[in-house]
């Protein structure tokens, strides 16, 4: 295949998925893609599937029937490729209690680019996290262990984003300076799927709703 | 590496995985988890005093004859050095199962097995090292006798690395169980009894004035074999696990 045509094809392609979880039907021949420039918000209410969802995307859940294509190939056989396009912040924040935010994102920004002290300085602060660099993570708040997490979101050459419900424990300005990011990163041309109850003010967003088969 | 925030989207090294992000990947998470041991001391401390008192407490228990004390001294050594990694297996993995960055280990694009293999000697030098070195002291102590001290470190430098390896599998298995209770113990103790049967019959034909090469090269096999296939396992574990 062609690197022109590669373009074309659209970055996530989901059809006919389908997840059973514990004999409770989550949802049945989803169909939705995902393309360079856009936003999916994914609704539904408490228990409906949304976590498990993006987990199945990232590949951390195998307990599902479909197909589900990358690029237009199909995505079990790209993991690698896949992933390292590919940042997901889950609702459990990945920050270590006893390590500090710069230590805890050396090691997580690692896993994926490059990652200098400079740059990580300069995301804390743009978090409104300066000064909490070498405190423990354990003495922060929820609020700010999110902000550590999404911190990463600025020092990712990720193009597709994967955040699940990254809204719960932000204040006012944190909720505007995420917006704000999702929006920039959809208008550069990365992917943004996101899970939230909140009502995000993003241009061109699209919704997919699940629990409709109840 | 991009300013931050400038929103340049990497597509086309999405490819092949990158040989110097893989060992960058692998330097970060051995020093991320020999940082996070080092501010949890007593994750540490805790196996190591076991060690020590478990041991300590033969020449009390059984008699302080050093005649009676050298025949046992090396299988008591192993004993505790079995009982103590399984005391600290039982942190590895947990804080970071509970706060997700297992998932971000899964997710990476670097090879599984070698990040697991990162944490596993991460997790060795904190809890297999102290307790070689401390176990000439300890020897001294159950007066083994002086030919046996080289075969007894030697055995233990080879066999804790595969008993910790293996029971990296097993805790991979059971960290995402809410109370775990002895299954850890049951998985591991028989994939152990070998290891701990080649270090004591090693240090006990060196004392019986035979060459303990013969054991020591097969513990030597056995940590090839676990540095090629338990890592590989435990990632296959913790993919399982987080499903």
């Amino acid at each position: 295949m062609t690197e022109n045509s590669q373009a074309t094809r659209p970055l996530l392609e989901v059809r006919a998925l389908t997840c059973e979880r514990a004999d409770r039907l989550l949802f049945r021949d989803l169909e939705f893609s995902l393309d360079n420039g856009q936003a999916l918000q994914v609704k539904g209410g408490n228990g409906s599937g949304k976590t498990t969802l993006l987990r199945i995307i990232c590949g951390l859940n195998d307990s599902f029937a479909g197909e589900m294509y990358t690029r237009g190939e199909a995505l079990a056989a790209n993991w690698d490729a896949f992933h390292s396009g590919l940042l997901y912040i889950g609702h459990r924040v990945a920050v270590n209690h006893v390590l500090t935010p710069l230590e805890n994102l050396r090691w997580s920004c690692r896993l994926h680019d490059p990652a200098d002290d400079d740059g990580i300085r300069e995301a804390l602060d743009q978090m409104d996290l300066a000064g909490y660099e070498d405190s423990p993570c354990y003495s922060l708040s929820a609020g700010q262990q999110q902000r550590v997490s999404l911190a990463r979101l600025l020092l990712s050459s990720a193009e597709l984003w994967i955040l699940d419900e990254p809204f719960t424990t932000l204040d006012v300005d944190g909720v505007a300076l995420l917006e704000n990011l999702v929006a920039r990163h959809a208008s550069d041309g990365g992917a943004v799927l996101i899970t939230t109850h909140h009502k995000l003010a993003l241009p061109r967003l699209r919704a997919l709703t699940l629990g409709m088969t109840r | 590496m991009n300013s931050p925030g400038n929103g340049a989207i990497n597509r086309s090294g999405n490819s092949a995985i990158n040989r110097a992000g893989a060992g960058a990947a692998f330097l970060a998470t051995l020093k991320r988890d020999l940082l996070i041991s080092v501010k949890r001391r007593n994750d540490i401390l805790n196996p190591f005093m076991f060690f020590i008192i478990v041991v300590s407490l033969f020449p009390i228990g059984i008699s302080p004859e050093s005649a009676m004390l050298r025949q046992i001294a090396a299988g008591v050594v192993w004993i505790a050095v079995l009982l103590a990694s399984m005391l600290s297996m039982d942190s590895l993995y947990r804080s970071d199962y509970e706060d997700g960055s297992l998932e971000q280990l899964l997710l990476s694009a670097q090879p599984l097995y070698l990040l697991v293999f990162a944490k596993n000697i991460a997790h060795w030098l904190v809890s297999g090292l102290p307790v070689i070195l401390a176990s000439p002291l300890l020897a001294y102590m159950l007066a083994l006798p002086a030919e046996g001290y080289a075969t007894l470190v030697l055995s233990l430098l080879l066999g804790t690395p595969v008993v910790g390896m293996l029971g990296s599998i097993a805790v991979a298995l059971t960290v995402g169980l809410g109370s775990r209770g002895l299954i850890l113990a049951v998985i591991t103790v028989p994939m152990s009894v070998p290891v701990l049967i080649f270090g004591t019959l090693a240090v006990q034909n060196a004392l019986a004035g035979g060459s303990p090469a013969g054991y020591l090269a097969l513990l030597g096999a056995m940590l090839a074999a676990s540095v090629g296939l338990a890592p590989v396992a435990t990632a296959a574990a913790l993919r399982i696990t987080l499903n």
